[in-house]
């Protein structure tokens, strides 16, 4: 393999693949959404475009883009422009250090299935969707209206409080897989043989709750409710950059399903690797076992929108600071303690 | 978060005002201080108008007023001029009235759960209560051709009679809407969040609630048993036997499960208006111009939202000198100030919901 290749066309074709990949997930993603939904309440959803609609996203996108573009006379200029980027910035960035499989080897060259691994890409991959907040408020803030105002303040406290148990859970992680390296996490769930979610569930769960919560999704979508806010923080947005916030929504919880199975269910691991009866679990590529985790936690998120009415913000405060904070503390102690006693 | 007391119009173009009601609140935070709802975006002069028509034209723009419950409509402005012009209406036509207006009270009060579930947050009821709500519609158009805005009730009866398929077809129709009620009722009774929502939330005493004027289920579930089919029946309510369902919190939940329960009655009533169908004409004769003994007479029905009346004068002519309308909505939308201060502004919400209004008929 020429250096050429190695080191030019290959990490151009790993940077367009970080767009692409989360871009299509965020397609296969809303689809879904729309189909599922609609056949749990009894209707059939858009089956126009494409086979079975699939392409009604990609056209929803280029109408968006033929959208006029209007912005209140009175809006703050740079911050409202700046927030639907902010937002989907800081989504695609994280993707960088989602590894999607083990380094496939290719003659001498060995390729990477991720842009960066870092020892603390734990860290990085949480502050980075972290900051999509920021983006949040800036727009609700920079429309000069009540009702965006409203659900950026709603934002604010919900995702600062549910990152709490966030970074708890995650501590549990950590300290199990002595690592936090997202590569590494997955590796000691393969040496260990035991996914995380199964050894740690309380972790699992508390982690998934808040997860929900943080990409604004029901039943804790309270910063967007469209019965009370309208649309919340993104009401005085139109066109493509009410298309940025929306599509960083959906790839916000790709990110977070991404996560959850590295984290919690073996990430690119086969399930049932020891069984013999199963051996051709071996057989169907990491990446694929990966994809069916990720959309079986995406499909997870449509269930629970069909199913369950919204919090109202008190209760959810209270949810977060009565109950998962208090059980993610005990969980993270109980942990430590028996990693330490065995 | 340091703003103190912001003004927040919500509506008339707010998702879930149900239609063009603005609410002035203002909020200290998210917690209510005031609301003051504001009326009149949907004044269409109804009451005027009518001084300028027949008694019978005026019968389909009844319609238009609670265009969920078209025939309760009807029902009330015909029972007013007939009390006024003294027509005797023949029993079937008063069963085949009961028949429809009981199945309008059903279709209105599951568009109402999903409107309301769907104020909450629960979607998928919405279309739960849409879905069974569209078996009932299919049964008007089947009835007379249309579906919303139905004028199926006539001055001296109604439109049509009705025949043996298409009371098979009522009571096929009826037997489904239990399963789908209790789909419903799965998804949000005993649902945490749900309770979160609604329990102790819109709270009213009884007293306040006959002080306001408030009717409907909403009365009934603050436990005043007053529903003008037992108390003053018309139309051979008297006939039937159905319980009134009452709740006892006058909250939100209360009154969902007083709205989930009087859909059953009113399934036990079709059935025995049906079971019971006297033989003879389904209208009685009324002169094509049908002029009207000067007087002056009050109706009261009760319609899927509360208390509907009609105050009709007559000069003699054929056409009336002035109708107005009692509007069970406009008279339970007094309350909401009383119900939603101190609640959070996500609540206003949910008890603008459980009130049931309908702009059409508020507005008139």
């Amino acid at each position: 393999m020429t250096p050429f290749v190695a080191e030019f066309l290959i990490p151009l074709g790993k940077i367009a693949a970080v767009i692409l990949y989360p871009m299509v997930m965020v397609v296969v993603m809303i689809w879904l959404e729309r189909r599922v939904v609609a056949l749990m309440q009894g209707r059939l959803g858009p089956n126009r475009v494409g086979f079975q609609g699939v392409l009604q996203p990609v056209a929803d996108a280029v109408k968006l883009f033929f959208k006029e573009d209007i912005m209140q006379r009175r809006a703050d200029k740079l911050l409202f422009n700046i927030s639907p980027v902010l937002v989907m910035f800081s989504s695609l960035l994280a993707f960088c250090f989602v590894p999607l499989g083990e380094p496939i080897r290719i003659g001498t060259y060995t390729l990477t299935l991720w842009i960066a691994e870092s020892p603390v890409g734990l860290l990085i991959v949480l502050g980075l969707s972290s900051i999509s907040v920021f983006g949040v408020i800036f727009g609700g803030w920079a429309s000069n209206s009540k009702y965006p105002l409203m659900g950026a303040l709603r934002s604010v406290v919900q995702v600062l409080s549910y990152e709490i148990p966030i970074g708890l859970t995650v501590l549990t992680v950590a300290f199990v897989a002595r690592s936090m390296d997202l590569v590494e996490i997955v590796r000691r769930q393969e040496s260990s043989g035991v996914w995380h979610g199964f050894l740690m569930p309380v972790s699992f769960v508390v982690f998934w709750i808040s997860a929900v919560a943080e990409t604004n999704r029901a039943p804790f979508d309270l910063p967007e409710a469209e019965s009370e806010l309208v649309a919340g923080y993104h009401t005085e947005y139109s066109g493509m950059k009410f298309a940025y916030f929306y599509m960083a929504e959906y790839a916000h919880m790709v990110l977070v399903s991404s996560l959850v199975v590295i984290l919690f269910f073996g990430g690119w691991l086969p399930p049932f690797p020891s069984v013999k009866a199963l051996s051709f679990v071996h057989v169907v590529p990491g990446f694929i076992w990966y994809l069916i985790k990720i959309m079986f936690f995406l499909y997870l998120y449509v269930w629970i929108r069909a199913t369950f009415p919204r919090y109202r913000f008190d209760s959810l405060i209270r949810l977060v600071w009565k109950w998962l904070i208090p059980l993610s503390l005990v969980n993270f102690l109980a942990v430590a303690l028996l990693g330490y006693l065995r | 978060m340091a703003f103190k007391e912001i003004d927040l119009n919500m509506g008339p173009q707010h998702p879930s005002t149900h239609g063009v009601l603005r609410l002035k609140l203002s909020v200290d935070n998210e917690v209510v201080l005031r609301v003051e709802p504001v009326l009149g975006y949907l004044h269409r002069g109804m009451e005027k108008l009518w001084e300028n028509l027949t008694y019978k034209q005026i019968v389909p723009l009844t319609d238009r007023l609670d265009y969920l419950a078209s025939l309760s409509n009807n029902l009330g402005y015909v029972l007013a001029v007939e009390k006024l012009a003294g027509i005797e209406v023949p029993k079937r036509a008063q069963y085949i009235r009961v028949v429809l207006a009981e199945l309008q009270r059903l279709a209105s009060h599951l568009a109402w759960a999903g409107f309301m579930a769907n104020d909450i947050g629960a979607m998928t009821v919405l279309l739960y209560g849409f879905e069974a709500r569209e078996d009932v519609l299919d049964i008007f158009e089947e009835y007379c051709g249309a579906r919303l805005t139905v004028h199926g009730i006539r001055i001296g009866g109604v439109v049509h009679d009705l025949d043996a398929a298409l009371v098979s077809r009522i009571r096929a129709v009826l037997k489904a809407i239990p399963k789908r009620l209790q789909d419903i009722r799965t998804l949000l009774d005993e649902n945490r969040i749900w309770k979160e929502r609604t329990v102790g939330v819109g709270l009213i005493t009884a007293g306040d609630a006959v002080g306001y004027g408030l009717t409907g289920p909403a009365l009934r579930a603050s436990g005043v048993e007053w529903d003008m089919r037992k108390d003053i029946p018309y139309s051979s309510y008297g006939d039937f036997a159905f319980d009134v369902p009452l709740g006892q919190n006058s909250d939100v939940y209360d009154r969902y499960i007083v709205r989930l329960e009087e859909i059953c009655q009113s399934i036990r009533i079709v059935g025995q208006a049906l079971d019971g169908l006297p033989s003879g004409e389904f209208s009685a004769k009324v002169p094509r111009v049908l002029k009207v003994p000067p007087g002056e007479v009050f109706h009261t029905i009760e319609a899927p939202k509360g208390v509907l009346g009609f105050y009709v004068k007559s000069n003699g002519t054929d056409k009336p000198e002035r109708v107005k309308m009692k509007s069970p909505s406009f008279i339970n939308l007094q309350s909401l100030e009383r119900m939603c201060i101190g609640h959070l502004f996500s609540d206003v919400v949910g008890i603008l919901g459980s009130l049931d209004i309908v702009l059409g008929e508020i507005d008139k």
